[in-house]
């Protein structure tokens, strides 16, 4: 009778086995095809010559001197790849800085706080895809527009502080960094608007109570804000670090990738750009890898 | 004695009470001046923060109803003094607006349709059973997510270029088929769920399948229905926030993308592909208005590009202003853990 019933179970278990393998089908098919087969493919690539026929394109070997020539030869890659995780780094930093403090703010109550949080959603929609890269265009041509303005009439509040700081003369590529972020504030809140959002959801997971505790205990709102609030939503830390390096990589504006596409487009060298796209590639996956464990260890679940 | 006990307290208390009255007032009083302080200062933070994130909308909508006169006025800055209409009507003629708008209104809704379903079967698959190397696979997925799809690119570009499905075109016709130049690409990666950020709406459909309590599954299969019945009568209609949004994300994210409509989806005339070569147009239709070889100025080709840009968002701020609830709502209900 036990028999029989374990042989039962297991066959459903067979079943739903299946139903569930028949469910995610697409994607399997779809990770194979269009997403092992070409990252092969690329790989492959990246040690051969190709050459793109009239019907057909043909692969020839040629070791390592795709990487060689990205390294050594090309002028721009390696500087290019260097200050693009200068700037990832210093970025999400500022992004993930920014979006945990605008969403402690958000989530007070106030007036008008769902108009507030629509807006800073906004960027979301409308600034992705091709409007990014327009924006930064412009954003050039605005940044040129305001130093012709400033040189010419009177000079503005941070800029006297940053040549005050700037003439003290200690740690001064610490504030060149500062006022970089601070003048480029405009791009950081555009990119960080599904960080705030998600902060918001981890921040009001927190039970009132924790905080009643703590208030009795006679922390104050600072303390409680590393005690109570930093460690849980320390997971969602992890979570919006992921997401922003990731975001960062994807964007149009990156000038490794504008390297890379311009590489195989316009020069239809298509080994060296797998290449320098792979280099890219598994540095970043490096840097993830290592940062989000170390943080991984920092994180505090709560269950 | 036990009267006067009682008597004595609540004179005590009064006593306490009437003594520590103008001291609590006091501390009450810094307490509501230092919240006023606070919120005071978060709101000229909060107005300053959105103010910029909006500023760059209110100068283009500015900037768009000016004439090229006005661009170089000084004393213009924010109203112009000739108001004009004629920037939307050149933009629309560069971008081919109409015709632009349709194929973009149609790629973006079956795309968006046809990578929410996809991606619900494939989430509702991981949150729901149990089948050997599930891990394994949804490894694949978080994979999918942080892998850039520009490092594909190069070969996907090739792949489709030479497609051949098995072999099976060059037997019989003794030639690959040439896929760019048609929108089959993109349908083909999308339903194979790897169009643009999918590993993202398969993640959230998971999340969210996974707090529906089994209960109501085992239930659904106690009254006879199927694997399939279940899904569609019980399951979906409690997930219709959750499609909502990702819906909503997809339609929004392919309206604006860039990358894929230039690799996938051929010479299809898309509003986002069109926006990012109208300051060219812009310099040859001017070209052959007057004749001569010039260069457009920058003020004038960043005012068409302002008026081309706004109209692409238009329909977005729509949408918007009116699904904000389903973009914001289910973000924040999921949970989005690791």
């Amino acid at each position: 009778m036990k028999k029989k019933l374990n042989g039962k179970v297991s066959g459903l278990e067979k079943r739903r086995a299946v139903t569930g393998y028949l469910f995610i089908s697409p994607f399997i098919i779809g990770f194979l095809l269009f997403m092992v087969k070409p990252m092969v493919q690329s790989f492959y690539m990246s040690f051969c010559d190709v050459q793109v026929g009239a019907g057909s394109f043909e692969m020839v070997r040629n070791g390592i001197s795709n990487y060689k020539y990205a390294f050594r030869v090309d002028p721009d890659y390696s500087r290019l790849l260097l200050e693009g995780f200068g700037r990832m780094i210093v970025y999400s930093l500022a992004i993930m800085v920014f979006a945990f403090f605008v969403s402690l703010i958000l989530n007070q109550e106030f007036h008008g706080r769902a108009f507030v949080r629509a807006i800073f959603f906004l960027p979301v929609i409308l600034s992705s895809g091709v409007i990014l890269g327009l924006e930064t265009d412009n954003s050039v041509i605005a940044q040129m527009h305001a130093t012709v303005e400033e040189s010419m009439t009177n000079v503005s509040v941070t800029a006297v502080l940053e040549d005050i700081l700037r003439t003290a003369g200690i740690g001064t590529r610490a504030y060149e960094t500062v006022f970089e972020l601070i003048d480029n504030i405009y791009d950081i809140a555009l990119a960080s608007g599904i960080q705030i959002i998600v902060f918001l959801s981890g921040l009001q997971t927190i039970p009132k109570s924790m905080y009643e505790a703590a208030s009795i205990e006679g922390c104050t709102a600072w303390e409680s804000l590393w005690k109570v609030t930093f460690p849980m939503v320390s997971s969602i830390f992890l979570v919006n670090w992921v997401y922003t390096i990731v975001d960062f990589c994807m964007r149009t504006d990156n000038e490794v990738m504008t390297k890379i596409t311009d590489t195989m487009v316009d020069q239809l060298n298509y080994g060296l750009s797998s290449a320098m796209a792979w280099c890219y590639f598994v540095l970043t996956i490096l840097f993830l890898a290592i940062s989000s464990f170390l943080i991984s260890r920092r994180v505090y679940y709560y269950e | 004695m036990s009267n006067t006990a009682v008597m004595s307290a609540p004179a005590s208390t009064g006593k306490t009470k009437s003594k520590d009255r103008p001291k609590m007032s006091a501390l009450r009083k810094k307490k509501i001046a230092t919240n006023a302080f606070i919120s005071f200062v978060s709101f000229i933070l909060l107005f300053g923060l959105c103010f910029m994130i909006i500023q760059p909308i209110l100068n283009k909508i500015s900037v768009s109803f000016m004439t090229e006169g006005d661009l170089y006025d000084p004393v213009v800055i924010n109203i112009p003094a000739h108001f004009t209409t004629a920037n939307y009507q050149l933009s629309a003629k560069l971008m081919n607006y109409k015709l632009a708008f349709k194929n973009s209104m149609i790629t973006s809704l079956t795309i968006g349709l046809l990578q929410v379903a996809v991606c619900t079967l494939v989430g509702y698959g991981f949150a729901r059973y149990e089948f050997p190397f599930k891990k394994f696979w949804f490894g694949c997925v978080l994979l999918m997510i942080i892998i850039p799809p520009q490092i594909m690119s190069t070969s996907l570009y090739l792949h489709f270029k030479f497609f051949d499905f098995l072999g099976i075109a060059k037997l019989v016709t003794g030639n690959t088929i040439n896929l760019r130049g048609s929108v089959l690409p993109y349908y083909l990666l999308s339903a194979g769920c790897m169009g643009l950020k999918n590993g993202l709406y398969i993640y959230l459909i998971r999340q969210f399948f996974r707090n529906i309590p089994k209960e109501l599954e085992e239930a659904a299969y106690v009254d006879g229905a199927g694997t399939l019945k279940t899904f569609v009568i019980i399951m979906l209609p409690d997930a219709k926030p959750i499609l909502v949004s990702c819906f909503l994300f997809s339609f929004v994210w392919q309206w604006t993308d860039g990358f894929y409509s230039r690799m996938f989806l051929g010479n299809l005339k898309l509003v986002s592909t069109s926006l990012s070569s109208i300051a060219d147009d812009l310099s040859t239709y001017i070209a052959s208005q007057t004749g001569v070889q010039t260069t457009v100025s920058v003020a004038y080709s960043n005012c068409i590009l302002s008026t081309g840009t706004l109209m692409i968002i238009l329909p977005l701020i729509f949408l918007y202003l009116f699904a904000q609830k389903g973009f914001v709502e289910s973000l924040s209900s999921t949970g989005i853990k690791m």
